[in-house]
């Protein structure tokens, strides 16, 4: 297997060399570019020329996906507005999504590491690679398509949606590779069989390149079960924060994931206290983006659960691994590859009035895709003698939560007074997803 | 007539808890009839209290609600569910739902009607509508 970059086999003191050099520049572009970093470090006591070592990072004040809340849109970006080349944005939480920017440069980068993860994956310039992921504002195909290109690989933008078509095209132009969701990746299979088609053999995909979900060691099982051995599948990892897919991926040695440590910076930190954990130990992973232009992100608090491995992998590779993320230290949920806030679900909710406030949040994983169902309470008011109104609350709340997420939901309407109530913090997400994989 | 509407979801033993309610309040039910889909169900019945069934029921967490409905006598013979329908539907009347009642010495049913009031006169000259308290005290 080939390796992209060369400085993917550097020694630990090169890598580290070019990391603490890049650092001290990035530190003093932001401290004199981005005023919420320079009132942070103020505050914090801090200046540029305190970073004399990798180990001073910790010095600097995180930055967190508030922030990002705080300064919408722009007022993290470090460069004028025409100097951008891109914008992309994830959903947020009130409807105002997390906006970040690229110059062209920062696209360069982006691309660049995205190739490298995907060469570590077992991409090629002869592959002919399908998109799956969905377009648009989302960073997730757009990354993984310039990064494709890059290496002189053939791209199939196909997106999401309407899967015969997706296999129609897999089947007639060859398709080798294929960037989806794992558990759309599953459902790819699952309609190829019930259109009479052979995944193991009527298709030719022996590259998988997934993100954007958590995929389970079951859910590769399953995936190999269902297109043959001859499909790889790795994960790769990232956040459109820190870049979009590109921080990290899985090379064929399956032992976690490769960091792009020349231009992110992984820590471990106790999400309580805030402390930078020793290597090996889990915690929630802080990333420091070294080369952006645009956004030049310190210390971002990621919220995935994760650990660091620092020695050389057996594919060659020398760059420090991240282990498999193993869950988030917020609420948020990824749904069918679509980042979900419960509170997005509670302001629809909310401004229902044909249901009470109180509700519940269940997502499932039924046939390798993920299931949303919300429980809800009929308000006494909104009492009906015939279905088609109760149809029709369902319906509106329906057509309501799929504008606000992009999703569809199940809605499951109560009696009142049947859901769980609470003292104090509620819990009303169960995520069934995990314990069943 | 009202009919008592009583919102249930399709969980083992909502069902049997409604009637416990209206058991222990004393309310008899006289006929019942359960629609559901796969989510919910609605259950529609005529009781012998039906203001003080639905006062019960919703205190007691059951969304209820009182529809008023006509109750028709049906003679037993070949065809004659069908002509009532054919009246009604000439009559620009649509039946939103309807079900079975024992009315002792025959059959009758409860309908729910566009326009109950229509309905009653429509039907009157060929069938013998049931009254209120009569039916209550089935
Ligand atoms: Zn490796």
């Amino acid at each position: 297997m080939m390796i992209w970059s060369k400085v993917e086999t550097m020694s630990r003191e090169e890598i580290e060399g070019i990391q603490l050099d890049k650092l001290k520049k990035n530190v003093s572009y932001v401290y004199e570019k981005v005023e919420p970093y320079r009132k942070k470090m103020d505050e914090a006591g801090v200046k540029p020329e305190d970073i004399k070592t990798l180990k001073d990072l910790s010095l600097l004040p995180f930055t967190t996906k508030q922030d990002f809340r705080d300064y919408y849109p722009f007022g993290l970006f470090a460069v004028d507005k025409s100097k951008l080349a891109r914008i992309h944005a994830s959903s947020g939480t009130t409807g105002k999504p997390t906006v970040v920017g690229y110059t062209k440069k920062d696209l360069e980068i982006w691309a660049e590491c995205v190739s490298r993860l995907a060469v570590a994956g077992g991409a090629t310039n002869e592959d002919i690679c399908q998109i799956c992921f969905g377009y648009g504002m989302f960073t997730g195909a757009l990354g993984l398509h310039s990064g494709l290109e890059n290496i002189g690989a053939c791209v199939i933008p196909s997106s999401t949606g309407n899967t015969e078509k997706q296999i129609m095209y897999m089947k007639d132009y060859g398709s080798t590779l294929l960037v989806a969701t794992p558990s759309y990746a599953l459902r790819i299979g699952e309609v190829a069989c019930q259109m009479g088609l052979n995944p193991k053999t009527d298709l030719q995909l022996r590259t998988a390149l997934v993100g954007s979900e958590l995929l389970t060691e079951a859910m590769r099982e399953e995936m190999r079960k269902l297109f043959g051995d001859k499909l790889f599948v790795t994960q790769n990892y990232g956040m459109s924060e820190l870049c979009g897919p590109g921080v990290s991926g899985e090379c064929r040695e399956l032992c976690g994931m490769h960091i792009n440590e020349d231009h992110f910076i992984c820590e471990i930190i106790d999400p309580k206290t805030g402390e930078v954990l020793p290597a090996g130990e889990k915690g929630e992973l802080v990333v420091t983006c070294l080369s952006k232009e645009a956004l030049p992100l310190i210390r971002y608090r990621t919220r995935d659960i994760s650990r660091l491995f620092y020695e050389p992998c057996k594919c060659g590779r020398t760059t420090a691994r991240m282990e498999n993320l193993s869950g988030r230290t917020d609420d948020m949920l990824k749904i069918r590859g679509v980042n979900v806030f419960p509170s997005q679900i509670e302001e629809v909710l909310l401004k229902t009035e044909e249901i009470g406030p109180h509700y519940e949040i269940i997502v499932d994983r039924k046939n390798h895709s993920d299931i949303l169902t919300i429980r809800v309470e009929l308000a006494p008011a909104a009492m009906t003698d015939n279905f088609a109104d109760l149809e029709r609350i369902t319906a509106k709340l329906k057509a309501s939560l799929r504008t606000v997420l992009g999703l569809d939901a199940i809605i499951q309407l109560e009696s009142p007074n049947t859901l769980k109530r609470f003292e104090g913090k509620a819990k009303r997400v169960t995520d069934n997803r995990k314990g069943k994989d | 007539m009202k009919q008592l509407t009583v919102f249930i979801e399709n969980r083992p033993g909502r069902l049997g808890e409604v009637t416990e309610v209206l058991t222990e309040n004393n309310i008899n039910i006289v006929c019942l009839s359960l629609a559901d889909t796969s989510d919910y169900g609605m259950l529609r019945m005529i009781v012998s209290q039906p203001a003080a069934a639905c006062d019960v029921l919703s205190s007691s967490g059951f969304p209820a609600m009182l529809t008023d409905v006509i109750a028709v006598k049906l003679p037993h013979h070949f065809g004659q569910l069908k002509k009532l329908c054919g009246k009604l539907s000439a009559a620009d009347v649509d039946i939103s739902y309807m079900y079975a009642l024992t009315s002792g010495e025959g059959a009758a049913i409860v309908l729910k009607t566009s326009d109950n009031e229509k309905a009653e006169s429509v039907l009157s000259d060929e069938y013998t509508l049931m009254g209120a308290a009569e039916v209550y005290n089935l």
